[in-house]
């Protein structure tokens, strides 16, 4: 890359566990760790992939940036532009819009002043639709990181949740801890 | 009640442990297995239970089992699809989240089977909680000497991980999901090769749903013959569902195969009946996929017959008047939905996850989801109706994989089933696009 705006470099545990992952597939067959090591990069870089980052497992796993990048673009779970702090993954199918999943967005959408796909101007939260979540029975429903906050089917739950939200530090992942 | 083959313990404090599980008679399948039988008696338990692949397509898993191709000296590999995507199905991640040992026996005792030494749960990247609770699980069962080598000193190794996925439906087809799984993006590949002869990695692979894996080691312990015996005619054993939609008691249900559609629907035991009091609209009994039902015709087939929850009777009537049990997604709409506005959101959801690889998926789920915007919105055409019937039919039958066909089904259906509703849409715009409108007229002529 010819700037560096994006400086990105894995910390010692977030290595180990793409390398962890590496060893759970046959020899040469590293690449199979490329959908963990996104995840593991997105968790370390504020909640989306970089170029700086994808290059930084194309390093890792010994294969051409190009391999990263095609991969990170077809998987809807990357964000490949900076997001805020929060990320509200709201479920848009069919069964949670049975039990009001529109209101809900519509709710989000209002309380928060934005629009689907963007983030509040003080970098709080991303509003991001998503399809179905498997939680069905419990729509309408919503993902932040690795949490799903189900059945606020309210404009009382949607306060609640964003209040809840707004005083919550950003998760940290099982292998970080 | 019916026998409990999957949940009998899932709500047991503690079972997500092994010593919770092991005294609630956990792993007995692999001790059984292992030490008593060859690999090739199991896989005929497996055949002789009539067990059917519960993931959708319902193909018998013991001759999916006996097709796997067994080289000398090319590994074998056992890969569970824990990406759980279908609209309207979540027993999985649900059985996954309560009783992970469950799953993971099923992979001990299934991989034997096959002879793998090294296998695979492939699970949506979404669900990275449940992975957690899977990983732990496992170094569970590593520490007990249930993974790992020499398997309670029966000479079997198997080494167990856990995968995920990075939010992308099409990767629930097994072949797109066994690419996703090395890396790359979900693009199904061609068959043949069919994956029994070169899946994963180029080597022979069995790709199996969750709940078929967790199936196996009741047959194991009870044998086949006696699961044979649970469900009726060809739909053998118990089946999870997951009932969501305008219900009273949403969640996942385990029933033998054979319940009335009705006392699934109405009893208090199951799904309660429908919410606040509406009356039944439509169901789609088996995930987004298959094709929608009116209220009379998921209750009684065309030739007035009692409803059952089976593979046989939901496909009764074939596409014209019958639906598919398929992943067993139970989805019931009360009268205020529009059918629609539904369909459209489908339309969109298909459009959204089609891969891009055939021209009749990537072009025509686009297609189907602007028409069927145009309409929900106030700016259909009479000829659109039959513009959606043609699209959906040139693109079923003309790609690589089902997802062409399950995005054309439910736009098919809807039309063949509430063709009324899509033209009122269209002459009447301005009421159609009202808040909270929906078409009445046939729900009053469907349910008298």
């Amino acid at each position: 890359m010819a700037e560096t705006i994006n400086a990105f470099k894995f910390s010692d545990k977030g290595l180990a566990e793409i390398q962890r992952y590496i060893s759970h597939y046959p020899e040469g067959r590293q690449k199979s760790a490329l959908l963990p090591a996104l995840h593991v990069a997105q968790a370390e870089n504020n909640g989306w992939v970089s170029p700086e980052a994808m290059d930084a497992i194309a390093e890792i796993l010994n294969i051409q940036p190009i391999e990263v990048y095609e991969v990170a673009t077809f998987y809807t779970m990357f964000n490949l532009k900076p997001v805020g702090k929060h990320v509200l993954e709201v479920c848009r199918t069919g069964p949670c819009c049975l039990r009001g999943a529109d209101q809900m967005i519509e709710t989000l959408k209002q309380k928060l002043n934005i629009e689907e796909g963007e983030t509040t101007a003080d970098g709080m939260f991303t509003l991001k639709p998503v399809e179905c979540l498997a939680s069905c029975g419990t729509g309408p429903m919503l993902q932040v990181r690795e949490t799903y906050y189900e059945n606020i089917d309210s404009e009382e739950a949607v306060d609640q949740f964003l209040e809840m939200m707004r005083n919550k530090e950003v998760e940290t992942p099982e292998w970080k801890k | 009640m019916g026998i409990k083959i999957l949940t009998e313990h899932i709500n047991v404090p503690g079972i997500e442990t092994l010593e919770v599980y092991r005294k609630h008679g956990g792993y007995r399948s692999v001790e059984k297995a292992l030490k008593t039988m060859t690999p090739d008696e199991v896989v005929e338990e497996v055949k002789t239970s009539g067990l059917r692949g519960r993931g959708g397509a319902g193909f018998p898993a013991g001759m999916k089992w006996s097709f796997l191709a067994k080289p000398e000296g090319i590994p074998r590999y056992l890969v569970c699809n824990a990406d759980e995507s279908e609209p309207g199905t979540f027993k999985d991640r649900v059985f996954m989240e309560k009783n992970p040992h469950a799953l993971i026996e099923g992979m001990i005792t299934s991989s034997y089977a096959l002879g793998a030494n090294t296998s695979y749960i492939y699970i949506r990247g979404e669900l990275l909680f449940i992975l957690r609770i899977l990983e732990k699980a496992i170094a569970e069962a590593y520490a007990a000497g249930l993974l790992g080598k020499n398997i309670l000193g029966s000479g079997y190794d198997l080494d167990l991980h856990v995968a995920p996925g990075g939010g992308a439906y099409i990767c629930g087809e097994e072949t797109a999901l066994l690419e996703s799984l090395e890396g790359k993006r979900g693009n199904p590949r061609n068959k043949p090769p069919f994956p029994a002869v070169k899946g994963l990695f180029q080597s022979p692979t069995v790709v199996n749903n969750v709940e078929t894996i967790a199936s196996v080691p009741w047959i194991v312990n009870n044998t086949g013959a006696e699961y044979a015996k649970i469900g009726v005619g060809r739909s053998t054993g118990t089946k999870l569902i997951s009932a969501s939609g305008n219900i009273n008691r949403p969640g996942v249900y385990e029933i033998e195969l054979g319940v009335p559609v009705e006392e699934f629907i109405y009893s208090d035991e199951y799904c309660g009946g429908i919410w606040k009091g509406k009356q039944l609209k439509a169901v789609v009994p088996g995930g987004s996929s298959v094709p929608i039902l009116p209220a009379d015709l998921i209750m009684k087939t065309a030739a007035g017959e009692q409803r059952l929850m089976t593979y046989e009777s939901l496909s009764d009537g074939g596409f014209v008047s019958g639906s598919m049990l398929g992943s067993g997604a139970f989805i019931v709409f009360d009268e205020d939905q529009c059918i629609v506005r539904n369909t459209w959101n489908y339309a969109r959801f298909y459009h959204h996850e089609s891969c891009g690889q055939c021209s009749p998926c990537r072009e025509g789920t686009g297609w189907m989801e602007r028409v069927l915007h145009r309409i929900e919105h106030g700016h259909g055409h009479q000829q659109d109706i039959d513009l959606l019937v043609s699209v959906a039919k040139q693109i079923e039958g003309n790609t690589i994989c089902p997802l062409g066909d399950a995005a054309a089904w439910p736009v098919a259906s809807a039309i063949r089933h509430f063709r009324e509703e899509f033209e009122w849409h269209i002459k009447h715009p301005q009421e159609a696009i009202a808040p909270g409108a929906v078409y009445r007229g046939q729900l009053a002529a469907a349910t008298v």
